[in-house]
């Protein structure tokens, strides 16, 4: 650890002043010669037949270039927002008027689009079928406490603050496709296969993208259409980004999850059994989870009954959402165990801790640590009660706790390393910075292995003509990276070393490279400057690969899989008005060897901000007989401000123990028991259970007087 | 799909009023094309000499030449009156530091500043911008020199991931340092709340707010 130069420093991301000057280009900010504008005509409702559709009048428009229709006459649509058509113009306002001339027919077909109330959504549900381990009747007989509760959370959307979209340009046999995804390697043969082109034409450039969270993986039908316009003009490019409302309606969502839990233990808090029934929509498709997975972390349970449903609504599907299920079964596992501790009269931490031998054996170590820190952090002992022992006044103050765990280890990637004469350094590699800066990891692992300052390593991805890298999901990303690409600088810089020997009277196994310089180990006398190293090479370059496998990558011993994290939240609750104010949330997490602490704080800052918004603000609201989203926006789709969030503490597992396990990603854990923290705080605060999140006003009103529901 | 209509409707609403003129049948022809009945209730109330003035500025409903004074520089482009400074900017004139996100006025991405106000670029209509003075983020960064101790300050804080909405908050955060030259940890809290991250950057922001008014105040600013 401390032999280290750059990695492990608290860095600047490389493409900071980019970003911050507006310099930066993301996809949206494309403008190239001729530039068409794409716009989908979407369907108004949530089941229907096209019984016709006429788009005479809206080839008039002037300035439409081409209108196609996706789904035709004598068609069903299946969810409200399907697209239906999409016009190219040559202004965004022609096409928009366009879209509004086509005219169609439907004929409305029943639909179901809400699932809060599984009695009511009929031959909709599928059940995923009962898991049993152990003998959970003896389970619930042999406690001494049960408890029973409900616990919900709503579908939320990724909301990107850049829309799903992109600018296409198809000319003769070359397509240049500007995309905003998480996949730059992949999503070009993605497009072509839809295309039904050879993937050779495709030309993917992405620098920057403005938010994926697990919803921008593949070439979507909005990036087919735009290719197909652009190929109907004669090779002018389309640019088409779906609309806010479009957006938060098909661009995907995070599946809801509703469950009724029964919980036992005896009276010291030794959990005896678990029963959960749960469901869950994700739309037309997805909202199915692996039930197997309950209680989550604290899965070893001895006797255990689970059953998933999974409920169809007529609404855009599901897309990966920042570690998928995760939170959801957190929320719902640490809620339900929290209740239980409560009616124990237990301190939950004491609780959690008593139950401990139920979690995967090699966490343990780590739980007992991080929930240690975390009640230095967050001040457990001083300000923790029992549940409801608040205090007169209208404001009640609670904590709460939930925990987190996930994979990590590193996607496939592979790395293309250039040494110059003139001593620059390229790294070309065909992957993203998603806003966790990869880029900057990228130039800290070369500059590491070469020896020089970060700053000297020019990073080149976003590109499909680079070495193929993975898609950004999973937390696999700096994984994968950092093994490829330290291979890659240390494949260089060995032909450098085989070049350099012999002028420093040494064999390339006895050189190092170290400050910007080529010395002889243990006689830094005998060195050499980096940049007259690389003069040697003439007009010759060094280019070297590297390549992380993904399934071999444990053995390397680079990176790693298997973390743990502990969140703990402070809040306030005025029981006059239901507000709820976040004090503090603090976040313990291990991550393996920390490329960039500063970074990396970042990552568990947002993810902390994120679980705030979810526990307290945000929510697609459905109405049933409209079927349709009724804030598909972001006035009434709520994402927490600045002034919302109180004060949040990352704390960053550092020390040698975890340094030498390697490079873990960090994207998703961090994003797990926050809510589970927040709703536990509230229930703290107010002595019972508000079950579903958001926990807002109403909601926190209606539990206090005594009706709070899942609905 | 009825935003731009919308946002039409309500921005012929607020215009000053204005009578239907004795003459001007092309704007007669744009209102009864909007259908705005509220604005045609309105008309009945104005006198003659705002029928003329009226007159006079009508505009529409085609593309019509408009001059911006952006930055410093009076730059021209044809936008339809409908059209939002905001995607005048990103798609005529290609200055695409500003960002459209919610296009309702509710999230900051397309924060920019109007006479030193700042101001939603979606909110304003570019027939509506001319003859202001404009700036966009693009002003604070010169071809050459050190970066403005705002923008740097967001680079040392990490107070921004994806990056999408930090351009709308680098503006917000220049237009209230303006006004409040000595911000507390408070200040800067309720001053920027009208923005909106997706990615979470709000506690690096707060210590770039803090950190750039320093630099700020001890003469880093550029002139």
């Amino acid at each position: 650890m401390e032999k280290r130069q750059v990695m492990g420093k608290r860095l600047n991301r490389l493409d900071g002043i980019a970003k911050a000057s507006g310099k930066a280009k993301y996809a949206s900010d494309m403008n190239p010669d001729g530039l068409l504008y794409g716009v989908l005509l979407t369907s108004p409702h949530a089941h229907c037949n096209i019984k016709s559709i006429d788009t005479t009048e809206a080839k008039a428009v002037p300035g439409v270039t081409s209108i196609r229709v996706i789904i035709g006459a004598g068609k069903e649509v299946q969810w409200r927002g399907a697209e239906i058509a999409s016009v190219a113009a040559t202004s965004e306002p022609a096409a928009r008027d366009a879209v509004r001339k086509i005219k169609v027919e439907y004929e409305i077909l029943p639909h179901l689009v809400k699932e809060a109330e599984l009695s009511k959504t009929g031959a909709r549900a599928r059940p995923s079928g009962e898991q049993i381990s152990g003998d959970p009747e003896k389970g619930f007989a042999e406690a001494d406490v049960t408890s029973e509760g409900v616990y919900g959370l709503p579908v939320i959307t990724h909301c990107c603050l850049e829309p799903h979209g992109q600018v296409v340009r198809w000319s003769g046999d070359k397509i240049d496709y500007w995309p905003s995804t998480q996949n730059v390697s992949a999503v070009g043969g993605d497009l072509a296969k839809s295309l039904g082109v050879e993937v050779t034409s495709v030309n993917v450039d992405m620098q920057y993208m403005g938010g994926g969270f697990g919803s921008k993986f593949p070439a979507d039908l909005w990036a087919t259409e735009a290719a197909y316009h652009s190929k109907e003009s004669g090779g002018r490019p389309v640019k088409m980004f779906l609309d806010r409302a479009t957006e938060l309606s098909i661009a995907g969502n995070r599946p809801s999850v509703y469950g009724k839990v029964k919980v036992a233990a005896k009276a010291d808090g030794t959990m005896t059994a678990w029963q959960s029934e749960t469901w869950g929509s994700g739309g037309m498709t997805g909202g199915g989870l692996n039930a197997d997975l309950f209680p989550y972390v604290f899965r070893q349970v001895p006797n255990r009954k689970v059953n998933h449903t999974a409920v169809s609504l007529n609404m855009g599907s599901a897309r990966a959402w920042r570690a998928p299920n995760h939170p959801q079964q957190a929320y719902i596992t640490f809620s339900a165990m929290e209740d239980l501790a409560a009616k124990l009269k237990m301190d939950p931490i004491d609780f959690f801790k008593k139950n401990m031998g139920t979690v995967r054996q090699d966490f343990r170590p780590a739980y007992e640590r991080q929930l240690a820190k975390g009640m230095e952090l967050i001040e457990w002992k001083k300000n923790w009660h029992q549940r409801g022992d608040s205090g007169r006044g209208p404001v009640k103050r609670g904590l709460g706790v939930g925990f987190s765990t996930w994979g990590g280890l590193g996607h496939d990637s592979k790395c293309r390393t250039t040494i110059n004469p003139d001593g620059s350094v390229e790294v070309e590699i065909g992957s993203q910075d998603i806003g966790t800066a990869v880029r900057t990891m990228i130039a800290m692992v070369t500059a590491e292995t070469t020896g020089l300052d970060y700053t000297r390593i020019k990073v080149k991805l976003g590109d499909n003509h680079y070495p193929a890298s993975g898609a950004s999901g999973g937390s696999t990303t700096t994984g994968g990276v950092s093994v490829s690409s330290r291979k890659a600088a240390a494949n260089a810089l060995e032909k450098l070393f085989e070049k350099i020997a012999p002028l420093l009277n040494s064999t390339a196994d006895q050189l190092e490279a170290r400050d910007n310089t080529i010395r002889v180990k243990g006689d830094p006398s005998r060195s050499i400057s980096w940049t007259a190293a690389c003069q040697k090479l003439g007009i010759e370059k060094i280019t070297e690969m590297g390549e992380n496998v993904g399934r071999n990558a444990g053995k390397e011993g680079l990176i790693t899989q298997g973390v743990a994290g502990v969140q703990m939240a402070d809040v306030s609750v005025d029981v006059e008005t239901g507000v709820v104010k976040m004090n503090k949330l603090v976040i313990v997490q291990d991550c393996g060897l920390v490329v960039n602490p500063k970074t990396a704080e970042s990552q568990g800052y947002g993810a902390g901000i994120m679980t705030i918004c979810a526990a307290l603000m945000e929510e697609r609201i459905t109405d049933q007989v409209l079927g349709k989203v009724l804030n598909a926006d972001m006035e009434f789709y709520k994402l927490a401000s600045m002034n919302d969030i109180g004060e949040i503490i990352v704390h960053m597992d550092i020390h040698p123990d975890n340094d030498k396990r390697g490079i873990i990603g960090l994207g998703e854990p961090v994003a797990i028991g926050g809510m589970a923290a927040i709703g536990n705080a509230v229930a703290n605060a107010i002595g019972l259970r508000v079950p579903t999140l958001p926990l807002t006003p109403d909601r926190v009103l209606a539990a206090l007087g005594g009706k709070g529901r899942l609905a | 799909m009825s935003s731009k209509k919308d946002r039409t409707e309500r921005v012929i609403a607020s215009s000053p009023p204005k009578a239907e003129p004795k003459s001007a049948f092309s704007r007669r022809g744009f209102l009864q094309g909007a259908g705005a009945g509220a604005t045609v209730l309105t008309t009945a109330l104005l006198n003659e000499q705002e029928a003329e003035a009226a007159a006079l500025s009508a505009s529409g409903p085609g593309a019509v030449e408009i001059s911006l004074n952006v930055n410093g520089s009076d730059m021209k482009t044809k936008v339809e009156p409908r059209e939002t400074l905001l995607d005048t900017l990103r798609d005529h004139l290609d200055l695409t530091a500003a960002k459209r996100v919610c296009d309702r006025g509710t999230c900051g991405a397309c924060t920019i500043m109007m006479d030193g106000k700042v101001v939603y670029g979606c909110t304003v209509l570019a027939i509506d911008a001319m003859g202001r003075k404009i700036e966009t983020l693009e002003s604070l960064s010169p071809k050459s020199g050190k970066a403005h101790p705002i923008i740097q300050a967001f680079v040392n804080n990490d107070a921004q991931q994806c990056g999408y909405c930090t351009p709308g908050f680098v503006m917000a955060s220049k237009a209230f340092l303006d006004k409040n030259p000595n911000p507390t940890y408070e200040d800067v809290k309720k001053g920027l709340g009208g923005n909106l991250c997706r990615c979470g950057t709000y506690m690096g922001i707060r210590k770039a707010v803090l950190e750039a008014a320093e630099v700020i105040k001890t003469g880093g600013a550029r002139a």
